[in-house]
């Protein structure tokens, strides 16, 4: 590059920028709230963060494949509560080993994102459309099955014991990090792997980028989109099993509003809603960022209806951030 | 003789309201290049979709090495060893280059869903090699010109080792120094026995690839020559199917001196750079250039369409600021999209509505209310001195043919009584009967003092139709020739100027 000017352009407008920018804002956010109060700056408050982050951040990993291919998906948080339900049902009344009860929960997501991925290739009902129908169908179902009751764990003490039991404080004492934040570290790890360096990944972004040429390259772009939303779905289900483990129950009225936390963060993390692009490194910082001010300006006693208008803005500065970037 | 590759008998497609191929026949031998002409929405492209598996077929038989077919999607196309190049850019714009060329059929690393990104950036490499390209397999393709994007789409066709190569007018965008490229790696599949389909519409090229040429005219085939018998006379005789009166150029002389638009060094991002040239009251100046150039770009600009980093825009002396198109046209400037379906009309509504749209204003009583009764009248004064071909001034614009949606258009763009026109590829799907009609419209304009730019690809339409030329590479202007300078090779040579190969 001859010119300098023409390269600092260049760079405020490269992909990387987003997430550079995404980054920043998070530890100018950490350092923040550091600064301003020394309750925020505790270790105990860092693990509440990562632990108030799991939940929201394995909801998202699946959201942003579904927003990769410029889809949408309204139903993550429902379907959540729908796979904590199942949990309870499979662990609790029904009395199957727990790795039974999780893998049913599971799967129990997975049928939800699979029925999305069915409505929406083969149907070609607009994803916006079917993952809202799928929200009501899978909030209604969660209250059926459960009689409108929650479901405790109590005699299953393992259960809860895999999300907010610390692995990592056995092997190094005191450094009490939760099961949680590792399976949500771990879930990403995996979505990184699926997106960057698979079949599945290539085709997320293929999809959202131009989806008739890749249809005319000879891919099956319906069993593609039916496999991205279904992974969605895998990710509703893992995060149900671990809300029901960290509640130490299902609760079937919990769930409704998650899904906009997760589109958030996704959306905050540098994923465009045109699709195409996106990452899921963005993706966790984005749901970082919503965690850490959440907590930040509890801590600085703003009121929570305050918390949700500012996460609002947040949102809406991110995505405009991004236009601006784009912008020629 | 060869053996017969694809063979082609009694094909019919019908699309809602249009029968598109009315019993066609077509027939491919091993080692040849066999042109497929026609004017725009003769049949080409829906036919050779029907072999890509793009299109199911109606009726009739498709034999693909003796065998009778039915190609039910893109990837049996590629199984059966048929390959296309489409005519529009079909690739995926974030991804890289060697990601596109292999999607569909990407390299595996040992556990067979993970993607091999160093094995397919190597293929790649090894395919330009051997096409003599030089590109860069990572590099995103949003980030190359379309020309480039156009040589990744034929090394992406090529790369499949298919038996029969279609290539829907691989040549628009491409200079005649990458043509002749194309054309010797052509030559070369040729010789190794693949049968190439070559849609074109320079008939020129035919002489230099084609060893057969094939004429489609509304959805049927017409003949079959082989590159001796058929001239490019008989070959146009063939498209129109009646002989056309090429009339000389009749524009009305000696514009006025009276400059009605300039404009001063425009610039916007990578797409426009440093533009400048004048537009004469009565003067039409056509804007030549490759696919990608900028013209359109040029327009949108003017009109307030997109916005612009830097430059002027002057109106009748008066530096002017266009922010929208709402700006553009309250100064008398009217914009006619290449793509008058998506941004000329409403479709689904009617002439009169149509006519109407761009200047509602004056069609209104007390600011509310509609009124029909001038709206009516209008609409049918347009109709009479356009020449509009409709039923009834109530006629849905989705109804009409190509030259009389055109036509509106330009009705609703005079009702609006705007001075400078902007034409924007004015012919494209416009049968040839209706194209003389387009240019005597464009006469009649100029005539009456309008000023236009004309936007065109197609370079005898652009030689015939402008007192001036401005010719486009890259988004800069190359040059700009006046009517007695400009010659197809001259425009040709300047079209073709890029920044790399100018030094």
């Amino acid at each position: 590059m001859k010119n300098n000017a023409l390269s600092a352009k260049d760079f405020f407008r490269s992909d990387a920028m987003q997430r550079f920018m995404a980054f920043g804002a998070l530890i100018v956010l950490i350092i923040g709230f550091s600064l301003a109060s020394p309750y925020f700056r505790t270790f105990d408050n860092f693990i509440g963060i990562l632990l108030a982050t799991s939940v929201n951040g394995v909801l998202a990993l699946g959201v942003t494949f579904v927003i990769i291919t410029a889809g949408i998906d309204l139903s993550v948080g429902t379907v959540m509560t729908f796979a904590a339900v199942m949990t309870g049902v499979f662990i609790t009344n029904m009395g199957l080993p727990i790795p039974v009860g999780i893998i049913g929960g599971v799967a129990a997501g997975s049928m939800a994102g699979f029925s999305n991925g069915i409505m929406i290739s083969r149907m070609k009902i607009p994803p916006f459309i079917a993952t809202l129908g799928m929200l009501y169908i899978t909030k209604g179902l969660s209250l059926v099955i459960s009689g409108m009751k929650p479901i405790y764990f109590n005699d299953t003490p393992m259960f809860r014991e895999m999300a907010m039991g610390s692995l990592l404080g056995k092997i190094i004492p005191g450094f009490e990090v939760p099961n949680a934040v590792l399976i949500l570290f771990g879930a990403a790890l995996l979505a990184h792997i699926i997106l960057t360096r698979t079949v599945l990944g290539r085709y997320t972004f293929a999809l959202g980028s131009n989806e008739e040429a890749t249809r005319l390259s000879g891919v099956n772009v319906n069993v593609w989109k039916t496999a991205v939303y279904t992974l969605a779905g895998f990710f509703s289900g893992v995060g149900g099993v671990l809300i029901a483990a960290r509640l130490n129950s299902a609760q079937p009225a919990l769930g409704a509003g998650y899904e906009l936390d997760a589109i958030a963060a996704v959306v905050i993390g540098g994923t465009s809603l045109s699709g195409g692009e996106g990452t899921i490194s963005g993706t966790i910082i984005g749901a970082f960022i919503i965690s850490t001010l959440t907590n930040g300006l509890r801590i600085l006693s703003v009121p929570q209806e305050w918390q949700i208008v500012i996460t609002g803005g947040i949102v809406i500065a991110a995505v405009y951030l991004d236009i601006l970037r784009r912008r020629r | 003789m060869s053996k017969t590759l694809i063979l082609m008998e009694g094909i019919e497609k019908r699309f809602p309201g249009v029968l598109a191929l009315d019993q066609a026949s077509f027939e491919l031998r091993a080692g040849e290049v066999h042109a497929l002409v026609g004017e725009n929405g003769a049949g080409k492209s829906t036919l050779m979709k029907i072999i890509g598996g793009i299109y199911s077929k109606n009726s009739g038989h498709l034999y693909v090495d003796g065998q009778d077919v039915v190609v039910e999607n893109p990837r049996m196309a590629q199984d059966l060893g048929i390959s296309i190049i489409h005519q529009e850019l079909n690739l995926m714009p974030h991804l890289t280059i060697a990601q596109n060329i292999f999607i569909g059929r990407e390299p595996r690393e040992k556990i067979s869903f993970m993607v091999d990104d160093k094995k397919t950036n190597k293929e790649a490499k090894a395919l330009f090699k051997m096409l003599n390209l030089n590109l860069d397999p990572n590099t995103k393709v949003a980030d190359l010109t379309v020309a480039k994007q156009q040589m990744v789409e034929i090394a992406k066709a090529l790369s499949f080792n298919a038996k029969v190569l279609i290539m829907d007018e691989p040549t628009a965008a491409l200079t005649d120094s990458e043509i002749e490229d194309l054309f010797s790696i052509i030559r070369q599949l040729r010789d190794s026995g693949v049968g190439i389909i070559h849609i074109s519409h320079r008939l020129e090229e035919l002489k230099l690839i084609a060893d057969r040429v094939t004429v489609m005219r509304d959805g049927k085939t017409i003949d079959t020559l082989t590159i001796e018998e058929a001239s490019k006379d008989k070959i146009i005789g063939l498209m129109v199917g009646r002989t056309i009166y090429e009339a000389e150029p009749e524009l009305p002389e000696n514009p006025s001196d009276e400059v009605v638009l300039e404009v001063r060094n425009l610039n916007r991002g990578k797409e426009l750079k440093d533009i400048s040239f004048e537009l004469r009251k009565g003067e039409i100046v056509g804007f030549a250039g490759l696919m990608g150039a900028g013209r359109t770009e040029v327009a949108r600009a003017i009109f307030g369409a997109d916005s612009f980093d830097s430059g002027e825009i002057y109106i009748k002396g008066q530096k002017v600021q266009i922010k929208t198109p709402q700006d553009a046209v309250s100064r008398g400037i009217g914009y006619l999209s290449e793509d008058r379906k998506r941004y000329g009309l409403t479709l689904g509504m009617d002439v009169t509505e149509n006519t109407v749209m761009a200047s509602m204003k004056e069609f209104l009583n007390n600011y509310i209310w509609l009124n029909f009764k001038k709206s009516k009248d209008k609409t049918n004064e347009m109709i009479e001195t356009l020449k509009i071909k409709t039923p009834k001034i109530t006629q849905k614009v989705k109804f009409l043919s190509g030259g009389n949606q055109q036509k509106v258009v330009i009705g609703k763009w005079l009702t609006a009584d705007t001075d400078i026109l902007i034409f924007d590829e004015p012919t494209r799907g416009i049968d040839v009967g209706a194209k003389s009609e387009i240019y005597k419209l464009l006469n009649d304009l100029v005539e009456r003092g309008k000023s236009i730019i004309m936007i065109s690809s197609e370079l005898p339409e652009v030689l015939r139709m402008s007192h001036r030329v401005v010719v486009m590479c890259e988004g800069r202007i190359t040059g700009i020739l006046s009517a007695k300078e400009m010659t197809q090779e001259k425009i040709m040579e300047l079209a073709t100027m890029r920044g790399d190969t100018a030094q």
